[in-house]
């Protein structure tokens, strides 16, 4: 093995394994994620709007903002 | 074959341990500070105790609120009691949701969230029934209408134990 992929492949799961230290944020944990502001759009009720129209053609819902909590009670 | 290994032991010690309470289990222990002292699921042993989990964030919360209290009014005299625990990690943020949204039953405060993590809280709102015995007779997660009538069911079939 050259020592350049070894060096490349070290760094890389150092860099990888440093993500295990993030657990992912529990269920009682996602107040700051809740907030309005962490969504992407500005205005709630154009944000709604858009949402209507994705989901109805992506056939699939949930993914924008936690105001449900994650907990697919929306 | 190497790098398939590392993210494999990547993705394993990524995973959160998928633990579950099912019913049947013993209840897990709940000690929290409160609006009126010390709210403990232990000294409540011999009632039915709806443990809910709730934040000033989490929408459903709010609506499953006024049910909490319906429940409480209805069954209270039957010995069942309604311990609802808020996991904000700021008190004011609880205690406007309160002031919104009035509570007649028994609340607990853990900003910390250490009775959740306990409890294998899977989203918000949670609720654990635990009957009489101190045993996990329900756990749901959500607050949906429809889902309404079974969750009184739940209380009343637990009711049922208490001597």
């Amino acid at each position: 093995m050259k020592p350049l992929t070894l060096i490349t492949g070290l760094a890389l799961s150092a860099t990888l394994s440093g993500c295990s230290t993030f657990a992912l944020p529990q269920p009682w944990e996602k107040g700051n994620l809740a907030r309005p502001e962490m969504t992407f759009g500005g205005d709630a009720l154009e944000q709604r709007y858009q949402q209507h129209i994705y989901t109805s053609k992506e056939a699939a819902s949930g993914g924008s903002g936690i105001g449900g909590g994650g907990c697919g009670c929306n | 074959m190497k790098l398939r290994s590392l993210l494999l032991a990547t993705l394993v010690a990524i995973a959160a341990p998928a633990l579950a309470l099912d019913a049947g289990q013993p209840s897990p222990a709940l000690d929290v500070p409160g609006t009126q002292g010390q709210v403990n699921l232990a000294a409540l042993k011999g009632k039915v105790v709806y443990v809910d989990f709730w934040a000033s964030w989490c929408a459903p919360c709010k609506q499953s609120f006024p049910w909490m209290n319906e429940m409480q009014a209805k069954y209270g005299a039957r010995g069942f009691q309604v311990v609802a625990v808020n996991v904000d990690a700021k008190r004011e943020d609880a205690d406007k949701f309160l002031a919104e949204v009035p509570a007649s039953f028994t609340i607990g405060f853990d900003p910390k969230g250490d009775s959740p993590k306990r409890f294998q809280i899977k989203g918000m709102p949670s609720s654990v029934l635990v009957g009489p015995d101190g045993h996990v007779v329900k756990v749901h997660a959500g607050f949906r209408p429809d889902e309404r009538k079974a969750q009184e069911d739940a209380i009343v079939a637990a009711l049922a134990l208490v001597k």
